[in-house]
């Protein structure tokens, strides 16, 4: 890759405060809705909603311009957006033939240091709301994605795999209202 | 005075990870933003809305208290118990010190943020005031379950009568 990744400097908290604050909004969720389903649904939901807010930071501290292909933007997220956000840098891996398939792979994960799923909730997809927030972030940049885990160590997986898969480039329209 | 430096290491202090600021800012937006949404409206909508952000406040304020006090000394009294959130766990939490502490002695607490971080991105004007109480919910909460995981049973509420970016958080022992 020719450019040159930067992370930029941002203030920085203790990340356990988060991921205490995140596990309260999950016990919260799954006691609104009692059906796991519904709340993989709902974390996506607000995911989106941070997502396409989450997506100006991103740009206004970073310098990152128009990436070229769908490789640069796969590095680009895990490089920089992961690093600079949640400090982590997930593996780029599993590309389809076309190059319009990624996986993320997660070594670490700051919203599920402490998680542990008991029995009942093993339809959850605990870190649901990551998947929106790449979807709603991407969308603001033109590009149609569809995320989903498919392995997840919380559910018994040997590891946590996140797909991301290109629909299509947008053209300049406004963007499809939803809340 | 600890640091701000020191308070933070507090938590994990092998390794501590870090996250963006900005990120439990984003979370905690739409976390309000969830919980106006799926109450449903009526004449107590207000008051269920502040309710249920204290409650994820509160859990998370157990929680959190839980981990940064391993290796705290214990407290002496109650006033004590109240100093170690105004530095400590406040700067953990939202970054800096609580800017001023008042008591009547009689288990009431008011503790001032001039620069409450959760307001500091809503305009100053008089505009939002209305508005910004779900946003100082979670706090209280947090506050709440602090206390409460160290013994100490209270009601605490956000008073909002002032100019924006600054909170008052009244503590009052019960």
């Amino acid at each position: 890759m020719s450019r040159q990744l930067r992370v930029p400097d941002v203030k920085r908290i203790n990340s356990e405060l988060f991921t205490l604050t995140y596990g309260s909004l999950v016990a919260q969720l799954i006691k609104d809705f009692e059906d796991d389903e519904e709340v993989n649904k709902q974390l996506e939901k607000m995911g989106y909603n941070i997502g396409i807010r989450l997506i100006e930071e991103f740009l206004a501290r970073t310098n990152t311009g128009k990436c070229q292909d769908l490789k640069e933007t796969a590095e680009v997220i895990s490089k920089v957006g992961f690093k600079m956000f949640l400090g982590i840098t997930p593996t780029v891996t599993g590309w389809d033939a076309e190059g319009r398939e990624f996986s993320l792979m997660f070594d670490e994960n700051p919203l599920t240091e402490f998680v542990e799923l008991p029995e009942s909730h093993k339809q959850l997809r605990y870190s649901n709301i990551l998947c929106g927030v790449l979807r709603g972030a991407l969308q603001m940049i033109h590009m149609k994605v569809e995320t989903e885990f498919v392995r997840d160590t919380l559910r018994g997986d040997d590891a946590t795999e996140m797909r991301i898969r290109l629909l299509e480039i947008l053209q300049d329209q406004a963007p499809p209202g939803e809340d | 005075m600890t640091s701000a430096a020191g308070a933070i290491n507090l938590l994990s202090q092998a390794a501590p990870s870090e996250v963006a600021e900005s990120v439990f800012d984003f979370l905690h937006m739409e976390m309000v933003n969830y919980v106006q949404q799926s109450t449903p409206a009526g004449a107590s909508h207000k008051d269920e809305v502040v309710y249920k952000l204290e409650r994820i406040g509160f859990q998370t304020g157990q929680a959190t208290i839980e981990r940064c006090t391993k290796d705290v000394h214990r407290f002496k009294d109650q006033l004590d118990v109240i100093k170690f959130l105004c530095k400590e766990f406040w700067t953990l939490a939202y970054g800096k010190q609580i800017d001023n502490l008042r008591t009547n002695h009689r288990g009431v607490y008011v503790l001032q943020d001039n620069r409450f971080r959760v307001f500091a991105n809503i305009s100053n004007s008089k505009q939002f005031l209305e508005n910004a109480a779900p946003y100082a919910a979670f706090a209280c909460g947090m506050l709440r379950g602090a206390l409460a995981n160290l013994g100490i049973v209270s009601v605490v509420t956000a008073d909002l009568g002032q100019t924006l970016p600054s909170c008052l958080f009244q503590v009052k022992m019960l």
